[in-house]
């Protein structure tokens, strides 16, 4: 029997970026907030000494443990899902803080396109451009509208960034300047401007100086230690939520966190939520934890899950392309980050060094700031070159055509090894009728739930989009002087490797609710006390990352849910009906 | 080593404050101080000469096997390795480096174990991992429980119901094998060309053996091969960071903020995860 708790306002189900900024604004408010994690507690000390490429990188010591509960994938309707066995293929977050603890941190805004893409597209090119099938829509907000919570959240998280010169209207300088650049980025971006490109310092979550955040969380300068990706930052230099946003919601004095607290399923009555139930990991105890306002910021696969399992809204049917739970699918995977690689043989670059989020950035070829016309794509990508910081068993890079092993390998890949630079375009993927999140009908989880089942293929859109990307970040790299070029190839089919946490839709904002989940507060049409934050609410997979999207509409759902305890209660938003199903 | 027993505290006080202005930590105007006040300590005290200390020799005395019970399995991953990764001009082949031994713990742990992943049946027997071809797929069919079901096109990587380790001992076993059907003689005891050929047949998949493709068994020993010769000395291989050296990588070091912007390429004697910590 679940042990019935207390009630509180809000009930918060996740403690990343979403699930911290929405915690953190209600506790400010002086609501009283339960944040409930999955994973274990964990503090800055937990990451002080840990630059080890093998427990972290290659044995995945940040990523959740799969032994209970994984996904399932397949590529087409009609195939039998096969689960994602090994954390190498599954790269989610768990442990306080979540996979917001162990990434990158390079940021950008998406563009002005991307809030209205259907519309822009049709004006721009006509209806025909759309392939039946392709299921975008505009997302029931603009840039414009969201632009002050992408300041918002960079001012929480200390960006460090340049303008983009091609970039969309800003409110504000970011907060700190760009990162310092590396010779190799600085070659990068003379050559891309020497073609007539645009190119820039991309902006970072690694701090370029000592800051302190308007909630008055204090930030450290970045070191450039390389050990980023992957792993926790040492130094309290990398923006996540342990140095931003958990410490804000708990000085409140409002906001309770429990970790080792899995969320199993959301309670309701009468189409509103009443609470969670969940169960303590270390005990097998079970919880109910009533509230006013269930807040679930899971990321996509929790949140999507979740809903499911409670049988809250209708499961998306492929066939009669109905049903909101599970539709729009989509993220970058083996078809995006392609491009070139160079090798020089009479250059050396200090590459064992980087951050993050340090890179040159080139938007040319971005959205539709280039025509289409001739093009068989829409959307674009975002052009990088970045320097992580390569440790030793990474960076073992040889020209193609060199063997991968034995005595040659040996030999090139340690003369190779600082002589390497790869440029690759971030390719924007669009959602399809035939990719989307069910449940499984074969594999369950450690209680006998059914597990999530991801059906997705990639499309000629996904390789048309690929192959211009390649040729794109090809002349840059011979702008750079490489000795030898390598084209990365185009896969065929998808590869079933959820690396890097590029997934979403499922629970996508709308105008409309027969296409879209939420509104544009991430508040459920279909129960207006149920908020469902993160990247689960985007309807397609624009050419960058998607956090600071993320992070700007948790800023905004922060403030409907405010609104609608004031208020109480309603929808935030008024339904509509658009004319075009899509 | 402990702090209090360093003989050289002053010229290190020295070194760190060195560091801090070098670091550009005091520029940036640190206000965490007491965040890095134990590592700064630590990285530090301990100087960056201590690998002079024959740390590594001192762990080849102790190494044994944990998880290879056979002496002709172990053999056999060791011969393979250094075919991988072989001695050459560069210097030190896979055995020197400790890769074997690598392995085998690495064999013994919960990755060897698949204790962090998700291990639950029903397992499908395997198909390649690479046939993405639609036509290709469409053969592909497996009976399940109540139906027959397409095998998803590039399945998901890893749908075998052996752990890692299990996995290793299987696949030596078929080398093994090989080694007697192709060349009537044990693997060890072949010519490196020979035992070259044999790797190159579990490359492209051509021996099937429990179940699963070969050429997933060679990715897996490879990728293990390399991730022994350059992981951390911690973990058994890299020994001494001899492969680091001839990588010119440093291993961790706690701010490049004074070099990011240097033009020319920076050798330094490398530090390993001891000295980062400073235990
Ligand atoms: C290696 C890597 C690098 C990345 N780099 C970048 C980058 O450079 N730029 C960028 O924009 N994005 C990057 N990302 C993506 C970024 O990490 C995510 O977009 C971001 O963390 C999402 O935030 P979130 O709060 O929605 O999810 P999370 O931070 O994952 O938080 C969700 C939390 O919910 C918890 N949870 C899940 N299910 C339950 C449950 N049932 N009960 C209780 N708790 C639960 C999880 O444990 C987790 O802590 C990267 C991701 C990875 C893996
Ligand atoms: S590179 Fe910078 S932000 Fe990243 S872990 Fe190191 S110090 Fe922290």
């Amino acid at each position: 029997m679940a042990k019935k708790l207390e009630k509180v306002d809000v009930v918060v189900v996740g403690s990343g970026w979403a699930g911290g900024i929405v915690s953190a604004e209600l506790s400010k408010a002086g609501y009283k907030v339960v944040m409930l994690e999955r994973g274990k507690d964990q503090t800055r000390s937990d990451f002080i000494g840990v630059k080890d490429e093998l427990r972290y990188t290659n044995r995945h010591e940040m990523i959740e443990k799969l032994t209970g509960d994984t996904i399932t994938s397949r590529v087409s309707i009609g195939d039998a899902a096969l689960p994602v066995r090994l954390q190498k293929d599954m790269n989610t977050g768990t442990d306080l803080g979540g996979g917001s603890m162990h990434w990158a941190g390079s940021v950008y805004r998406w563009r002005s396109y991307d809030f209205e893409i259907r519309s822009k597209t049709i004006e721009r090119y006509g209806e025909g451009k759309i392939p039946e099938g392709m299921q975008i829509r505009d997302w029931g907000i603009t840039y414009d509208e969201l632009e002050p919570y992408y300041a918002k959240w960079e001012q929480t998280a200390g960006i460090s960034g340049e303008p983009d010169p091609l970039g969309d209207k800003r409110s504000n300088e970011y907060p700190n300047p760009p990162m310092l650049a590396s010779p190799a980025i600085k070659l990068f971006k003379e050559s891309a401007k020497e073609i007539g490109l645009h190119p820039y310092q991309m902006a970072s979550g690694n701090m370029s100086q000592t800051y302190t955040n308007p909630d008055g969380e204090t930030l450290n300068q970045c070191m450039f230690c390389s050990f980023c990706t992957m792993y926790g930052c040492d130094f309290g230099s990398k923006s996540d939520p342990l140095a931003t946003v958990i410490p804000t919601a708990r000085k409140t004095g409002n906001c309770e966190i429990r970790t080792n607290s899995l969320v199993r399923r959301v309670i309701h009555k009468d189409g509103k939520a009443t609470g969670v139930l969940y169960t303590d990991t270390r005990t097998g105890q079970e919880f109910e934890q009533p509230a006013d306002v269930v807040v679930l910021a899971a990321f996509t696969f929790s949140n999507n899950r979740l809903l499911m399992l409670s049988d809250i809204g209708e499961i998306y049917n492929p066939e009669t392309r109905k049903g909101t739970i599970g539709r729009n699918f989509t993220g970058q995977f083996n078809s995006t980050f392609l491009g070139a690689t160079g090798f020089f043989n009479d250059k050396k670059f200090n590459y064992y060094m980087g951050a993050g989020g340090l890179g040159g950035a080139v938007s040319d070829y971005d959205a539709d700031l280039f025509d289409h016309t001739d093009l068989d794509f829409i959307h674009g990508g975002g052009i990088e070159l970045r320097q992580y910081g390569d440790a030793a068993i990474k960076n073992n890079f040889v020209p193609k055509g060199t063997p991968t092993w034995g005595e040659e390998f040996k030999e090139k890949s340690l003369f190779y090894a600082f002589r390497t630079l790869t440029v690759w375009y971030s390719a924007a993927v669009m959602p399809w009728w035939h990719n989307f999140m069910d449940l499984d009908p074969t594999y369950k989880d450690e209680f006998g739930d059914p597990l999530l089942r991801i059906t997705n293929k990639l499309t000629e859109q996904d390789k048309n989009i690929a192959k211009f990307g390649i040729e794109k970040c090809t002349e840059i790299v011979e702008a750079m002087g490489a000795d030898i070029i390598d084209q990365d190839e185009l896969p065929d089919q998808f590869d079933h490797a959820y690396e890097g946490m590029h997934y979403i839709g499922g629970v996508a904002m709308g105008e409309d609710p027969e296409t879209s989940a939420v509104n544009n507060y991430l508040q459920l049409w279909e129960m207006e006390n149920l908020f469902v934050v993160g990247g689960s609410a985007l309807p397609h997979f624009s050419s960058h990352h998607p956090t600071p999207t993320i992070g700007a509409l948790s800023y905004r759902a922060a403030e409907g849910i405010e609104k609608y305890l004031k208020e109480s209660g309603g929808l935030l938003t008024k339904p509509k009906s658009s004319s075009v199903k899509a | 080593m402990t702090n209090n027993k360093n003989p050289n505290q002053d010229t290190q006080d020295l070194s760190r404050r060195k560091f801090l202005k070098s670091g550009g930590l005091v520029a940036g105007g640190l206000l965490g101080g007491s965040l890095f006040g134990g590592l700064l300590t630590n990285q530090f005290q301990k100087g960056t000469k201590e690998e002079a200390t024959p740390q590594a020799s001192k762990q080849v005395t102790f190494d044994a096997r944990t998880f290879f019970s056979r002496n002709e399995d172990f053999a056999l991953l060791s011969a393979a390795t250094e075919r991988i990764y072989p001695e050459n001009k560069n210097g030190m082949g896979a055995i020197e480096l400790g890769v074997p031994y690598f392995i085998d713990r690495q064999c013994a742990s919960n990755w060897g174990r698949n204790a962090n992943d998700y291990m639950h049946g029903p397992f499908p027997s395997i198909v390649k991992t690479d046939v993405y071809q639609e036509e290709k797929r469409q053969n592909n069919e497996v009976i399940t429980s109540s139906s027959v079901v397409k095998i998803p096109a590039g399945t998901a990587n890893y749908q075998t119901k052996m752990t890692r380790g299990t996995f290793f001992l299987e696949g030596i076993n078929a080398m093994e094998q090989t080694a007697q059907d192709k060349f009537d003689d044990r693997f060890v005891n072949l010519e490196p060309e020979q035992q070259d050929e044999i790797l190159q047949m579990f490359e492209k998949g051509e021996v099937k053996f429990s179940g699963v493709d070969s050429s997933d068994f060679f990715k897996l020993l490879r990728k293990t091969t390399i991730e022994g010769v350059y992981a951390d000395p911690v973990y058994g291989g890299n020994r001494n960071m001899e492969a680091w050296r001839m990588k010119e990588y440093p291993g961790p070091i706690m701010s490049f903020l004074d070099k990011i912007e240097e033009e020319e390429f920076i050798v330094m004697e490398p530090s390993s995860l001891r000295n980062y910590q400073g235990l």
